[in-house]
C-alpha cells in the first residue's frame, strides 16, 4: 500500500472523526463546535477528491 | 555491495524492500496499540459506575494538536510529491512545515502534562477534599513531619465523586479561588500523576507511548529534511521512497491520535 492509498485512510478516517466530534458537540450542546466540525468535515471530503485528483497518476501500491 | 530493492520492486512482493519492511513494522505496532486500547475498554467497563472521570482534558487543546497532526498528514504527503515531480525546495519546505508542526504538538502536550503534575487533590482531616493548582508552599512544607502550610487555587468538596464528572452543572457552578491548607490538615496528598487513578495511568501511558512515536518520527523526517538530504543528489528515486516509508510511519502515527483524542478527551 503507497503512501496515496494510506493518506485516503487517513483522510476517511478524519472525515469520520470531524463528524463525530459534530454529533458529540451538539449532545453537549455547543452548537458553534458542532457546526465547526461539521464544516471541518466537509473541508475533508473536499480536500479528499482534490487530493485524489492531483495524485491520479500515482499507484495505490 | 549494492543493497537489492531499494528502487526497483522486488518480483515476489510486488513493492520494493524498505515499504514491506515498515509495513511489517507498522503491523507490530497495531498490536502493541491495539493491546493498549483493550487495556483501555477493560478498564473502562470495569469501572464502578460513577468511577469513571469526565471532563479532565482540555478538549480545545486535544482539538488543536488533532488539527496540527492533520496538517502533518498533508505536509508528508506534499513533501513526498514534491519529490516525486523532483522539486527538492519544494520538499525541503514541505518536511519543514512537517517538523514545525511536530514540534508544536509536543509542546501542547508537555503543557497538557505539566497541567495535570501541577494539579493537586487532599484529602483532609474533617474528610473533605480539597482540589486545584498548585500555587504556592512555605518554605517548612513538610507533609510527613506535618509542617507548613501549601496554597491551591482551586476549591474544597464534601465529596469526592464531585471531582470525577467536570461536566455536570455542580462541578461547572464550582466558585474557584485560592486555598491554603496547613499540613496538619492534611491526610493525604497527591497530583494528578499517572499513579492517581485508572484514567491518569492509562491516559499517560497512551498518550507518553504516542509522544514518544511522535518524538522519533520528528527524528528520522529531521535527519532526512537535513543530512539524509544528501541522497537526493546520486539517488534521488531511492531518497523519494524513503521519504514514502517515512510518511507512513508518520500516517500511522497521526491515525493512532485519531483514535486516541476521541475516547481520552470527548468520553
Amino acid at each position: 500500500m503507497s503512501l496515496k492509498a494510506f493518506h485516503l485512510i487517513f483522510v476517511t478516517l478524519f472525515t469520520a472523526l470531524s463528524f463525530g466530534c459534530a454529533a458529540w458537540a451538539f449532545q453537549s450542546g455547543s452548537v458553534l463546535w458542532g457546526v465547526t466540525a461539521v464544516v471541518a468535515g466537509i473541508f475533508v471530503i473536499i480536500y479528499g477528491v482534490y487530493f485524489l485528483k492531483k495524485l491520479k497518476s500515482v499507484s495505490y501500491l | 555491495m549494492e543493497i537489492p530493492y531499494t528502487v526497483q520492486n522486488r518480483p515476489d512482493t510486488g513493492i520494493y524492500n524498505a515499504k514491506l519492511g515498515v509495513w511489517l513494522f507498522l503491523a507490530s505496532e497495531v498490536m502493541l496499540f491495539g493491546g493498549l486500547f483493550s487495556a483501555y475498554v477493560l478498564l473502562r467497563v470495569g469501572a464502578a459506575p460513577g468511577d469513571w472521570p469526565h471532563g479532565w482534558l482540555n478538549v480545545t487543546l486535544g482539538t488543536v494538536n488533532t488539527l496540527l497532526l492533520a496538517l502533518s498528514a498533508i505536509t508528508t504527503l506534499l513533501a513526498w510529491a514534491a519529490c516525486k515531480v523532483r522539486e527538492f525546495g519544494k520538499f525541503k519546505f514541505f518536511h519543514a512545515c512537517t517538523i514545525l508542526l511536530a514540534l508544536t504538538f509536543l509542546g501542547i502536550k508537555s503543557y497538557e502534562y505539566h497541567d495535570k503534575l501541577t494539579h493537586y487533590e487532599a484529602q483532609l482531616t474533617n474528610g473533605k477534599f480539597a482540589d486545584g493548582h498548585f500555587v504556592k508552599e512555605s518554605k517548612d512544607f513538610n507533609l510527613a513531619k506535618k509542617t507548613g502550610t501549601i496554597t491551591l487555587h482551586g476549591h474544597i468538596v464534601e465529596d469526592r465523586k464531585e471531582l470525577v464528572d467536570l461536566r455536570s452543572p455542580v462541578a461547572k457552578a464550582a466558585k474557584h479561588e485560592e486555598i491554603t491548607i496547613a499540613a496538619t490538615d492534611i491526610k493525604k496528598l497527591g497530583n494528578y500523576g499517572p499513579a492517581h487513578n485508572t484514567f491518569t495511568a492509562i491516559y499517560f501511558t497512551l498518550t507518553g507511548l504516542h509522544a514518544l512515536h511522535i518524538l522519533g518520527g520528528t527524528l528520522v523526517i529531521f535527519y532526512l529534511w537535513g543530512p539524509g538530504s544528501r541522497m537526493w543528489k546520486t539517488d534521488p528515486e531511492r531518497f523519494t521512497n524513503r521519504i514514502e516509508v517515512s510518511g507512513l510511519f508518520w500516517h500511522f502515527v497521526d491515525l493512532v491520535w485519531i483514535f486516541l483524542f476521541p475516547v481520552l478527551y470527548l468520553t
